[in-house]
Order: C-alpha cells, then structure tokens, then sequence
C-alpha cells in the first residue's frame, strides 16, 4: 500500500514536509505526489471525524437498505445518480446480498429522515422497496473508537 | 529492634541505588496536566486485540494451572518456528529453549548460572541498566566497555579483545541498544567473533529489539559460524509485540546451558504465567503482521524526531534500532542530569538522563519516541523553546 496515502487517511492535517521527514522523501516529490492524487482523484477530500453526540446539535443518522429494479444500459448506476445527487445522502453503496444500495443519511430528526424516505427515496422510478435502520450509537468509524479507552494508571518505573 | 542493615546482603547493599532517583522524586510530583513523558521504554501501543482475546479465551477455558517448567510446548514450537523464520535460528523447542518471566529473568538465568565469585562480565555502555547489577548480585564483577557515537555506539573489536583478562566468562551484546539506537552488523559482529572464537567466553546476546530495526535485518551473533555454541539468546515479546506487562521473554542457547538455566528457573520461578503463555502462542502464530505495522509507525516516529532535534540545534546519533533517540546536550553546558531536571520542571517533558545507563552517557538524554506524534511535535516545540531560553 502506498505509504503517503495510508499516512494522509490517518491525518490529513500533516504538513508535506512532516510527511516528507517520516518517510525518508525529499518534500518537492510529496508535493507532487499529493498534487497528483488530487488532481486524479485518488484524493477525494480531507474530511474532520466529529463525534457530534458531544456536541448540542441533534443529529439522526440512518442506514437505508434499497432495493431497486436495474434498468437496461445503465444497470444500477442511473437511479444510484438520482439518489447521492441528494445532500443529505452522506455515503451509497452498491451491495451484494439481499438489497441493491446501502444509503447513509444524516438529518436533524427523526422526522426529517423519515420524509426523505418516503417522500423522495421511495418514490424513485425504479426503487422496489426500502428498509430504515436508525443508528443508535457509533462505536467505531474509520478506525477511531468512539469511547474514550480507560488509561492505565501512572507509573514510575524505570525501564 | 532489628538491625536491618547488618541482617541485609552487603552484595544487595552494594548495589549502588539508581542516580536518578532525585528525577524520579521530581516526576513522582509532577501533576501537570500537560506533563508528556518520553521517558518510558515501552511501546505507545495496546497489545493487539486478537493476542489478548487469546488470553482471555485460555482464561475462560480454565488454563490456569502451571504448565512445564520450560513452558508449554506449544509455544516453544512457536518461537522455534518464529526464530527460523525471523532470524534463521535454529533451537531445538524441546531441549535448547526457556520460557520466561520477560527478557530481564533470561538474562538473570544466563548470568546466575554462568558466573561464579571474581568472574568478570563486559558489559558495553551506555546500555540497559539490569545487566551490571545482576552480574554483581552473582559475585561476579561486571567490566564497563565506553561504546561512543563516533563509532555509531558499536563495540569494536579493539576494545572488546581490551576488556578480555584471564577471569573473563562472558560478553554482554545489547544490540540493538538501549538507549542509543545503535545496532550490530553481520561485519560488525564478524569482527567481535573473531576475538573470541578459540576462547571459552560466552555471549549473552539481548535481542529483545531485534525486530525494531530500521532499514535493514537484524543479525544475532548466533548466526555467525561456530558461534551459536557460545551464545545465549535473549528475546521476548514486550518490545515486538507491545506485550510489556504480559512479563513473556525466552532464553535459547546450548543444551548444556539452558539444563543448568532451567534449573534455576524451576525454583525460583515454576514458570511463566500461563495467561500469558496462551496469549504469546496466537503472538508467535499471527503476529508478524502487527510487529511490522509497529516497525514502520515506529520508523516514521524515528525520522520525524531525529529532524526535529537536529533542527533545534542537538547534535543526535540517527538511531537504526530500538525506539530511543540519544541526543547529545553538551552544546549546552549542562550536565544530563541538570538538563533533564530543568526539562522537566520549566517545560514538563521527561527524559531520561543519559548517565542513568553507564558510563559515557553522561552528555546524553534518552527520548522515548514510542509516543504519539501529537506528543513528540508538541515535546519538540517545547524542546526548541526551552533552547531558546538557556543559550
């Protein structure tokens, strides 16, 4: 795995010259490099993990199973376009298994998640049915845990 | 009333207590919230999920007697299997290895059953702080060899053959070293073999870095020709797989050492807990992968530090084993102590006085860079400040 790329998605705040010294490159070249995976798309942004439960903003996250009716020439790819073009629609997947696409949305209530399900999701040509899971509590996302770990207590030692 | 000190071991007496306890004092007191110590010599990291639910599963199935004295088979299979594959060593699971309570009680083994009363130990320094005191509480005496950062902090042939008298027994290899990162080549050791092939003088290599070592292969002096049959081998889990308070070492060497060794262990220890044992098992099985996810953080952890010391002005040795970096702070015309005292109290960044481990470390201070680059950044701008201020 390329090693820049595996450092930016842990931090992406570190500074080319900083990832440049860990790595053993000369900074021009990590510049380049980064440059290049924007430009390529390799890199698709630097988003900020928030644990927004710590925050006074409510927030209702929801994973939507879709299923849906592939139509000729664009498979799935036509009504998966109609329904990420949506704001409020934080991740789509193509899926395996017993659904078509796996839909993540954030709202501000449960109301509001609840509307877009009927009142746009569903009501998509080609959308055969859906089904709404609230999420309850995130443990873990994109390697961080949630819950600050117990530390273990202070020690003088010499080792 | 008792008199404590005549009822005392003038030899457990006569170990001198550490010199930095005056430090320690200090540390002890600091409740300082932004207080980051690099003072620790233990990986940042938890020991790896599937290792540990190895433990808890050897627990809930009811492992919680003794095992062999040695240690379970199973394992010494494994780290038989582990040192071929890692290493190219070769120790026979049943008769040529000893599981035990972390490196500190393999190396306690390797000098207790070795030395007897007048018999001299080398010991290079600066270097892990046990070795030197276990020698003595063996009768033995322990002979200081300087390593110095001209030479990378190797010991050389020149002051090895030096150091060797008629009472000689064995040679301690702390390489890769703590504290200053300085690691063995096959030329290097090639060259220390040649001293002491034809002599009777054991080596007692402590190979519990082996696999923190950056940008090429660990080399044990057992791999060299015709001297496994003096060398005992000294690993463990701690360091490698961020294993520190599982206590899981093991000691290799010559059948007719480690039937002495054993011995030894068998009445002082039993053996090693068994927890622990279980867990060290799924570590040897599946753990290579862990082991160089840590390396290269550690790596990057490395160069990153070595930078910032360098650009604050301290002349610094680049470390290619361990994770201690070792600058040198006479630049500064304070003494280790002194400077890692002021560190400590104007800045609250503790490091370790480099005359804490031996001669020639005074002039050194040991940072720790198993910590998080959150801490090491912040420990260097700090660092830098704190320059500033005394030049």
């Amino acid at each position: 795995m390329d090693e820049l790329l595996t450092l930016l998605e842990k931090d992406g705040r570190q500074t080319p010259q900083q990832l440049a010294t860990m790595l053993g490159r000369a900074e021009q070249d990590v510049v380049a490099d980064i440059a290049r995976y924007e430009s390529e798309h390799i890199i698709l942004g630097y988003p900020t993990l928030i644990d927004w439960t710590k925050t006074d903003d409510e927030l209702v996250t929801a994973l939507i199973e879709v299923r849906i009716a592939p139509q000729r020439g664009d498979g799935f790819d036509r009504i998966a376009e109609r329904i990420y073009q949506y704001e409020e629609v934080e991740s789509l997947y193509l899926m395996s298994g017993a659904y078509d696409l796996a839909v993540t949305i954030t709202g501000r209530s449960l109301r509001e998640v609840a509307e877009f399900v009927h009142a746009r999701l569903a009501i998509i040509e080609g959308v055969t049915g859906t089904a709404t899971h609230f999420i309850l509590k995130k443990y873990k996302e994109k390697n961080h845990i949630f819950p600050k770990l117990p530390e273990q207590e202070e020690r003088l030692l010499f080792i | 009333m008792i008199d404590y000190n005549s009822v005392l071991s003038p030899r457990v007496k006569g170990i001198a207590p550490s010199g930095i306890r005056k430090f320690f004092d200090l540390l002890e007191n600091m409740h300082s919230s932004d207080a980051i110590s690099l003072g620790v010599g233990e990986p940042d990291f938890v020991t790896p999920w599937h290792i540990r639910d190895a433990g808890i599963y050897a627990l809930e199935k009811g492992f919680t007697k003794y095992t062999s004295n040695a240690g379970l088979m199973e394992l010494r299979r494994e780290i038989s299997k582990y040192l071929y594959r890692r290493f190219n060593l070769s120790y026979d699971p049943a008769r040529q290895i000893v599981v035990t309570v972390g490196g500190s009680e393999g190396i306690d083994l390797a000098v207790r059953a070795v030395v007897s009363e007048g018999d001299e130990v080398i010991v290079p320094v600066p270097s892990f702080v046990c070795y030197g005191p276990i020698v003595a509480m063996a009768g033995g005496v322990p002979v200081y060899v300087e390593t110095r950062a001209a030479d990378e902090f190797r010991l050389t042939p020149e002051a090895l053959r030096a150091a060797i008298t008629p009472r000689t027994k064995m040679v301690v290899l702390p390489f890769p070293n703590n504290p200053t990162g300085g690691i063995m080549e096959r030329r290097d050791l090639e060259a220390l073999a040649e001293v002491l092939r034809g002599t009777d003088i054991l080596v007692l290599s402590d190979e519990i870095y082996a696999e923190l070592t950056y940008g090429g292969h660990h080399v044990s002096m057992a791999n060299l020709p015709d001297m496994a049959e003096r060398t005992l081998v000294v690993n463990g889990f701690s360091k490698s797989h961020a294993m520190t308070g599982w206590r899981m070492g093991y000691l290799c060497g010559p059948e007719p050492l480690i039937k002495q060794m054993l011995k030894i262990h068998q009445y002082a220890i039993m053996c090693a807990p068994t927890t622990s044992q279980y867990a060290a098992v799924e570590a040897m099985r599946s753990g290579d992968h862990d082991v160089e996810t840590m390396r290269k953080d550690y790596d990057y952890r490395r160069r990153f530090l070595l930078d910032k010391l360098r650009a604050a002005g301290l002349e610094c040795f680049e470390p290619r084993g361990a994770f201690y970096m070792f600058p040198s702070i006479r630049s500064t015309g304070m003494t280790s102590a002194e400077f890692c005292e002021r560190f400590l109290v104007e800045e609250h960044v503790a490091a370790i006085p480099g005359n804490a481990f031996g001669q020639g470390g005074e002039g050194f201070v040991r940072m720790c860079y198993a910590s998080s680059l959150q801490n090491l950044s912040e420990s260097m701008d700090r660092l830098e400040r704190f320059l500033a201020k005394i030049r």
